[in-house]
């Protein structure tokens, strides 16, 4: 409270002053409207660092603002926002890749830059106040307003298909939220308040319809994650959406879904929760063999890696749903690591589609030879995608198996065992694609020319390569951010189970 | 005996009544190329009667023994009669000049009608809401046919004539059996007859329900919407406009005070009713326009689905823990409504080159990129209409579905938030024309016409941020209704 402005509101709504400042630029500035958005969202990840900085894991309600907005028909309605272990690293993410996929859009969008740009703050403002409100209404509010931009940037920026992409991405988004939306309103009506900490202290007042009512929850954050059979809006939305659009998709708007789950299913609806968790896991076993098999016959690159994200969210979902703290914690970290590694290869597949305007395999083959710096890059990101020990990918998933083994709410080790398969698939899918395009010799004349990365495109990558060894070799930090706000929700969840049984 | 108060009382519509006469005649020494004067000086009669309107809010007076009322609810709806009475005149005034329809008695037919409708929301006997309906629709009759002999117009008129006056016929015939089962006329008399149990409770329910079908034809409810698209786009599209935002208000205005006032007793039979009714309209009305490619027609069955939307609301209209956020959620969607309406349909008369040409969606292609802010305006007006969060609508359709949810109708409110899924779609299709799709569009831009847009826009934007502003006056008009 140093300025007398809480920081998490500055940081939310700081994207806002660029906003301000790009409105009015006249068109021909692109120049000055790139440096500005990237300049806003660098401000906005420094605030995010001070907010780490300022940030105490063991307290469940960090730098909270709680502000009353008005009344309907007697329910107050807050903006109330607070970050603790759950949220913080999903703030942090947002906040670091947003500048990247700024960063990689210098050369790729030249047409109506102004839109763009704007856009694009107006999204990264959505999505820190998706995960940092803890009231309902205002969550659902920020939940949909990150439609509207994200619907922009693949509807104008997109590929070819990109009006069916877009529309199909909000059609879906809103289908599943409309239930949600339902849901708060009872929820309201029930406790009389739309708070989340004030709704899970009186839990006992809906324990009755809980069912149903995670089963509202659940439709609109299953389809955001996505969780087989909710997931076909992905790939059109992935492939057709623009890269630094694929990057925050993959990255932050997917990690929404997961997140909800963890932030309101489980603490709201504990017994819910754990009847629901073997149907859950079974989705998302279903989804890691089923993404993994689908990206494995594509012949698409940006198809692959974005079926590659099915596959991986099964992963966050079979963590999250053991309920125990090794899969939570597990779950979380995977939500990271999926953001910084799909991220990163949304970016890669990019930067050569902007130099052949092609995504096909076929198109492409011993790379490595042409582009070095590009082959060595893309060969540490695919290895931490599959998984590789010492890089990012393996922690998270090593951590989600353990507890998946050792769920008691799930019961059965079979589930990991499975899931690891869904490891093998990756390593499979991944190692083709990396073979077909990078390896063996040239045999396409037109990549016999082509340019290496050069700084721009350098530097945008190397954060990400420096969190996916840091994350990969040391994620002790990682995980104590984490940790006490995971143990919390367990305790919860498991003594809700307890009077289950 | 006429007492100063049951002046006081009717006084606004005295007012707009009265003004409308003097201009009829005012208007006949107003050279024809001089019309503007004619709509400057109706929108200052609006305006003064505004003005008498807000100073009499507040009070609640029975005038003329019993025969209207002013209360909260009155001067709520009367003022968004009286600003959408003004909206209408400031996308008139371009718009029949281009038009070449350019008579002053335009904005006085205007005036007429929205005495009905303010008459309509004092009514407080059935013969006064009979007088009320039919000054607020004839004139309205005469407007939709004001581009007379374009063919379309005159079409528009005579079907709305015909139905609109059978639809008269319901209400006459229901005043009249409500009339032989209580033998009164007059809301407080029928009130006391059916607390003391004396009604003939059949004739009384078949009263009932011959004026639901009646107000069900002015709000334009399934079964009773059949005219709405083809009026709706026969008329002349300022008309439309005021039809969509202030008749709608109005027949809202007339159910509920009817409804709420005389019929409580009878919700067991009328609920399953107006449940069926709500659930159709909102489906019929989403559905429907799916397919639409004009705009006017989409806008049309867009009205339709939003009166659905209030239906919803208004099926526990018998329920006396949930009336008060019935009303104050109607009050507040007709406002959020209103906005977006009048917002939207002026942007139909900005793209409109001709009477009834260039309003597919195929011509609003490219507006995004060469009229960025009148793209982001319709953004707005689309968004709010679909209900997405930091619009009035969004507001608007939260309270309505809470309302639904409080009264338990859930399975009401999952097909209303289903079909508004299903409306995104088309909204959001005006959208992809506008931001998504190349093309030259050519615009009629009129200094009072983007004014409407503008400040359409910003008020669907800023109130969203600060809702209770329009919530503290709609639960405000409440607690002074019956």
């Amino acid at each position: 409270m140093e300025f007398g402005i809480n920081p998490l509101v500055l940081m939310t709504f700081f994207p806002l002053v660029g906003v301000l400042v790009l409105v009015f630029l006249a068109p021909q500035q692109k120049n000055a409207m790139r440096w500005t958005a990237l300049g806003t969202s660098l401000v906005t990840f420094a605030i995010s660092l001070w907010v780490l900085f300022l940030f105490d894991p063991n307290k469940a309600d960090n730098l909270l603002v709680q502000i009353p907005w008005f009344r309907l028909a007697g329910v107050p309605i807050q903006i109330l926002m607070g970050v603790d272990g759950l949220s913080i690293l999903m703030v942090l993410l947002t906040t670091f890749l947003t500048p990247i996929a700024i960063l990689s859009t210098w050369k790729a969008v030249e047409e109506q830059v102004k839109g763009f740009m704007i856009f694009f703050l107006l999204l990264e403002v959505g999505m820190l106040g998706v995960f940092l409100a803890l009231d309902l209404v205002l969550f659902y509010i920020f939940w949909e307003f990150t439609l509207i931009p994200m619907y922009f940037l693949i509807g104008v920026w997109g590929g070819k298909n990109r009006i069916y992409a877009a529309v199909k991405f909000f059609l879906f988004t809103m289908a599943g939220s409309v239930l949600m939306l339902l849901a708060i309103l009872y929820l309201g009506l029930q406790a009389g308040s739309f708070s989340q900490p004030e709704l899970v202290a009186n839990r006992s007042l809906f324990a009755g319809s809980q069912l149903l009512l995670f089963l509202a929850f659940a439709i609109a954050f299953a389809i955001k994650v996505p969780v087989f059979p909710l997931h076909t809006w992905l790939p059109d939305a992935h492939v057709e959406a623009p890269t630094a659009g694929s990057v925050i998709l993959a990255g932050v708007l997917l990690k929404m879904g997961a997140y909800g789950f963890l932030r309101f299913n489980l603490p709201l609806f504990p017994q819910a929760s754990v009847q629901a968790a073997p149907v859950m896991a079974v989705l998302a076993i279903i989804g890691i063999l089923y993404g993994g098999a689908v990206a494995f016959a594509q012949k698409d690159i940006k198809k692959l890696v974005a079926y590659s994200s099915v596959a991986h969210l099964g992963f966050v979902m079979l963590g999250i749903f053991a309920l125990n703290p090794e899969g939570l914690s597990g779950g979380i970290l995977q939500m990271v690591n999926h953001g910084i590694s799909t991220g990163a290869l949304f970016l890669l597949v990019g930067m050569i589609y902007e130099r052949r305007h092609t995504r096909e395999m076929s198109e492409y083959g011993g790379l490595w030879k042409a582009m070095p710096i590009f082959g060595g890059i893309s060969l540490v990101v695919v290895l931490s995608s599959m998984g590789l020990p010492g890089l990012n990918g393996f922690v998270g998933e090593f951590t989600i198996l353990l507890g998946a083994f050792g769920s008691k709410v799930l019961g059965s080790p079979w589930f990991a065992g499975i899931a690891t398969l869904g490891v093998i698939l990756a390593a499979a899918y991944l190692l083709k694609m990396f073979e077909k395009t990078f390896l063996g010799p040239i045999t396409k004349e037109e990549n016999k020319s082509l340019k290496d990365l050069n700084l721009r495109e350098i530097i945008t990558m190397v954060p990400l390569l420096v969190l996916i060894f840091w994350l990969g070799i040391y994620p002790q930090p990682f995980f104590n951010l984490i940790n006490p706000a995971v143990e919390q929700l367990v305790q919860l969840v498991q003594s809700a189970a307890l009077v289950l049984h | 005996m006429t007492r100063m108060i049951d002046i006081y009382s009717i006084l606004p519509v005295m007012i707009v009544a009265g003004w409308a006469l003097l201009l009829l005649v005012v208007d006949l020494w107003i050279p024809r190329h001089r019309k503007g004067i004619t709509a400057l000086l109706a929108a200052i009669g609006l305006a003064i009667a505004l003005g008498f309107v807000l100073a009499s809010s507040g009070n609640t007076i029975l005038g003329f023994n019993q025969m209207v009322v002013l209360d909260g609810f009155s001067s709520f709806m009367q003022v968004l009669f009286l600003v959408s009475g003004m909206v209408a005149v400031a996308l008139a005034y371009d718009y029949i000049q281009r038009m070449n329809i350019n008579h002053g008695e335009f904005y006085v037919l205007m005036m007429f009608s929205i005495a009905g409708m303010m008459l309509m929301s004092q009514a407080y006997n059935l013969l006064m809401v009979f007088l009320a309906l039919e000054l607020l629709s004839i004139p309205l009759y005469v407007l939709t046919g004001f581009a007379r002999t374009r063919l379309e117009s005159e079409e528009a008129s005579l079907k709305y004539f015909l139905l609109g006056a059978f639809a008269s016929g319901f209400v006459l015939y229901g005043t009249a059996l409500i009339f032989s089962a209580t033998g009164q006329l007059d809301f407080v008399g029928i009130a006391a007859v059916v607390t003391a149990g004396s009604a003939n409770s059949v004739l009384f329910l078949i009263g009932a329900a011959l004026l639901l079908v009646g107000f069900g034809f002015k709000i334009a409810a399934v079964p009773f919407q059949m005219w709405t698209p083809d009026v709706y786009q026969g008329a002349p599209t300022p008309v439309t406009a005021f039809m969509s935002v202030a008749v709608k208000a109005a027949g809202f205005a007339a159910l509920m005070r009817v409804f709420l006032v005389l019929f409580p007793s009878l919700s067991e039979h009328l609920t399953p009713i107006l449940w069926v009714m709500a659930a159709l309209t909102m489906i019929v009305g989403n559905i429907v326009a799916l397919a639409q490619n004009n705009i006017k027609r989409m806008l049309a069955y867009s009205a339709i689905a939003h009166a659905g939307y209030i239906l919803m609301a208004f099926v526990a209209f018998g329920n006396g823990e949930v009336v008060g956020n019935t009303v104050a959620a109607t009050l507040f969607y007709l406002v959020a409504y209103g906005l977006t309406s009048f917002g939207a349909w002026a942007l139909v008369i900005v793209i409109e080159r001709e009477y009834g040409k260039g309003i597919l969606l195929d011509d609003l292609a490219g507006i995004g990129k060469h009229y960025p802010w009148l793209g982001v305006a319709m953004l707005v007006f689309m968004l709010s209409f679909a209900g997405v969060p930091l619009t009035m609508g969004f507001w608007g359709k939260f309270y309505l579905f809470r309302t639904a949810v409080q009264a338990g109708y859930i399975g009401l409110a999952i097909i209303g938030l289903l079909t508004s899924v299903a409306s995104a779609y088309y909204y959001l299709r005006v959208v992809v024309y506008m931001f998504m799709k190349p093309g030259e569009p050519k615009l009629q831009i009129n200094p009072w016409v983007s004014l409407v847009i503008g400040v359409a826009a910003l008020a669907v934007l800023l109130l969203s941020l600060i809702p209770w502003t329009i919530l503290e006056l709609a639960s405000r008009a409440v607690l002074l209704l019956q």
